[in-house]
C-alpha cells in the first residue's frame, strides 16, 4: 500500500506540492493527471523515493520512507519498477543488457536463467528478438517497451509509469496502454500512471487523482471524473485554454 | 561581505562538503570489495591504456625540455654531467606524476563528467536507483580504483621515457659524457624520489576520479550543464593537483627524512 501524508515541496522560492495526501491500496491502477508543470513527475519521484520532501511522509507497506539514505531506500525500491517518461535505457548497453541489468547485479542467477527471463519479458511487451539491438536503433515507441520489460522483468509489486505515451502517435500510444493493463492484469501489481492523456487515463486507471494548484483536487472514478461538472475539472478534460490566460 | 559574496562562499562549503560525502560513500563502497570486475578492467582500459600516447609524448618532451634547458646553463659552470641528475630527480618526484596527472585530468576528468553528466540529465542515473543500485557504486567506485591504479602506471611510464628521452638529448645532441651522466643520476636519484612521485600519483587519481563523478553527478539540466561540469571538472582537478603537490611535497620530503628513506 502507498500512503502519502501531506506532502509538500518546493524548489528554491517556487512551491510545487503543498499538502498532497492520498492512499493507494494494493493492486489498485491510480492515474494522477493535471497540467504540464503541476508537479505530477514530482509527486510520482516522491514515491520512490527519488526526491525528497520538505515536510509530509510516504509509507510504503507502513513505512515511512521520507529522511531514508539512499542505502536504506534501495531495499524499498526492490519493490518498484519505474518507467521513465524519455524511457531512460543505458544507451552504453544492448536491449538485453538493459532489460537484465539488476539481475547480472545480483549474481543470483546464472546467463542462461537471465537470458529465458530477458526474453519473456521482451514477448510480453511485443519485442520479441530485439535482445541484440542498441536503443539508439529504436523508435520511441520502442524504447519505452523495453523501459516497461526492463521495469517488470523483477515482478515488482508497485510499478510507476511517467508520462508513458507523451510524444507518441495515437496507435503507438494506444498499444502502450494495452500493455500497461496487460501487466497490471498479468503481474497483479499496483499501477500509479503519471499522464495527461486523457484517453490513456480512462483506459487504464480504476482511480484518478487530479493534480490542481499544488493540491489534490479530485480524487475519484475515471467514470465519476469524466461525468463531473466542476469547471476545472471539465476544462481540463475538455482541454480548453483558459481564456483569460492567453493574450496576442 | 555583500550578498553574492554570502552566497559564493555557501555554495563553495555547500560543495565541499558534498564531495567530502561522495568521497566518503566511495570508499566505505570499495571497502565492501563488490566492485564489477569488467566495469574495474573497462575503466583502466580506457583510463590507463588509452592515455598512453598522450603520456608518452608529455613526458618524451618533457624530459628533452629539461635536459636542453639545464644543459645550456649548467654548462656555464662546467656542471654539464650533472644535467641527467637533474631531469632524473624531477621527472621522478615532480614533472612525472604532476604531468601526467594534468594530461589524465583533461582526457578523463572530462571523459567521466561528461559521461555521467549525459546519464543525470537524461535520467539514466534515477533509472540506476530505481533499480536498486547505488550510482556510487556502480558509476564512482569502477573509476576511482581505475584511476588509483592507472595513474602510478601512467607516471612511471612518463619517468622512464621522460629520463630515456632526456638521456638521448643530453648525449647524443648536447654531448654529455655518458659515464659520468649514468654515475651522477645514480648518485642523486633516490628510490624515495620514485616513491614520492608514486604515492603522489595515486592521490592525484583520485583527484581525477572524483572530481570528474562528482561534477558528473551534480551537473545541471541540459546541454549546458554537461558542458559547464566538463569544463570545471578538468580546472577544478587541475588546480588541485597543482595546490595538493605543494603539501604533498613538503609532507612527503619531511616523511623521508623522518623514516630515513
Amino acid at each position: 500500500m502507498i500512503e502519502v501524508r501531506n506532502l509538500k515541496k518546493s524548489f528554491g522560492q517556487q512551491p510545487i506540492l503543498d499538502g498532497v495526501s492520498f492512499q493507494i491500496e494494493h493492486g489498485e491502477s491510480v492515474v494522477i493527471i493535471g497540467r504540464s508543470g503541476g508537479g505530477k513527475s514530482v509527486l510520482l519521484k516522491h514515491i520512490i523515493g527519488l526526491l525528497q520532501p520538505d515536510s509530509g511522509s510516504v509509507l510504503i507497506d507502513d513505512e515511512n520512507i521520507v529522511g531514508m539514505n539512499e542505502r536504506q531506500l534501495l531495499r524499498v525500491r526492490q519493490k518498484f519498477g519505474m518507467v521513465f517518461q524519455g524511457a531512460a535505457l543505458f544507451d552504453s548497453m544492448t536491449v538485453a543488457e538493459n532489460v537484465a541489468f539488476a539481475f547480472r547485479r545480483q549474481k543470483k542467477m546464472t546467463e542462461g536463467e537471465i537470458a529465458k527471463r530477458v526474453a519473456f519479458a521482451l514477448e510480453l511487451v511485443d519485442l520479441p528478438g530485439t535482445q541484440n539491438k542498441n536503443p539508439a536503433e529504436l523508435s520511441g515507441g520502442m524504447r519505452k517497451r523495453v523501459g516497461l520489460a526492463r521495469a517488470i522483468i523483477y515482478e515488482p509489486q508497485i510499478v510507476l509509469y511517467d508520462e508513458p505515451t507523451t510524444g507518441l502517435d495515437p496507435i503507438v500510444s494506444d498499444s502502450i496502454d494495452k500493455l500497461i493493463i496487460r501487466v497490471r492484469d498479468h503481474l497483479k501489481v499496483t499501477s500509479v500512471v503519471v499522464t495527461h492523456d486523457m484517453r490513456s487515463a480512462r483506459r487504464v486507471g480504476n482511480h484518478v487523482l487530479m493534480l490542481h494548484n499544488k493540491k489534490i483536487y479530485a480524487n475519484c472514478t475515471p467514470e465519476s471524473l469524466f461525468a463531473s461538472t466542476d469547471p476545472v475539472v471539465r476544462q481540463f478534460i475538455d482541454g480548453v485554454a483558459d481564456p483569460h490566460g492567453v493574450q496576442f | 561581505m555583500n550578498f553574492f559574496g554570502r552566497e559564493w562562499i555557501a555554495d563553495w562549503l555547500g560543495g565541499l562538503g558534498r564531495i567530502t560525502s561522495l568521497t566518503r560513500d566511495a570508499i566505505a563502497s570499495c571497502l565492501t570489495f563488490k566492485v564489477a570486475w569488467c566495469d574495474l578492467l573497462y575503466q583502466i582500459y580506457f583510463i590507463g591504456i588509452k592515455s598512453q600516447s598522450v603520456v608518452l609524448v608529455t613526458g618524451a618532451f618533457t624530459g628533452m625540455v629539461l635536459a636542453a634547458q639545464t644543459y645550456y646553463q649548467f654548462h656555464k659552470i662546467k656542471m654539464d654531467t650533472a644535467t641527467l641528475a637533474v631531469v632524473s630527480v624531477s621527472m621522478c618526484s615532480e614533472l612525472g606524476p604532476v604531468l601526467t596527472a594534468l594530461m589524465v585530468a583533461g582526457r578523463v576528468g572530462a571523459a567521466i563528467a561528461a559521461e555521467i553528466g549525459t546519464m543525470r540529465v537524461t535520467e539514466q542515473i534515477d533509472a540506476l536507483r530505481t533499480l536498486a543500485t547505488h550510482p556510487v557504486d556502480y558509476l564512482v567506485v569502477p573509476r576511482l580504483i581505475a584511476a588509483n591504479i592507472a595513474l602510478p602506471l601512467l607516471t612511471i611510464e612518463a619517468m622512464f621515457v621522460g629520463i630515456a628521452a632526456s638521456y638521448l638529448i643530453g648525449v647524443y645532441l648536447l654531448g654529455i659524457d655518458p659515464a659520468y651522466a649514468w654515475w651522477n643520476m645514480l648518485k642523486y636519484s633516490h628510490d624515495s624520489d620514485v616513491l614520492i612521485g608514486l604515492v603522489k600519483s595515486v592521490v592525484y587519481g583520485g583527484i581525477i576520479a572524483l572530481i570528474g563523478c562528482y561534477k558528473g553527478l551534480t551537473c545541471k539540466v541540459g546541454a549546458e550543464g554537461v558542458g559547464r561540469a566538463t569544463t570545471e571538472a578538468v580546472v577544478y582537478a587541475s588546480i588541485t593537483i597543482l595546490i595538493s603537490n605543494f603539501f604533498l611535497t613538503v609532507t612527503l620530503e619531511h616523511l623521508c627524512v623522518l623514516l630515513d628513506l
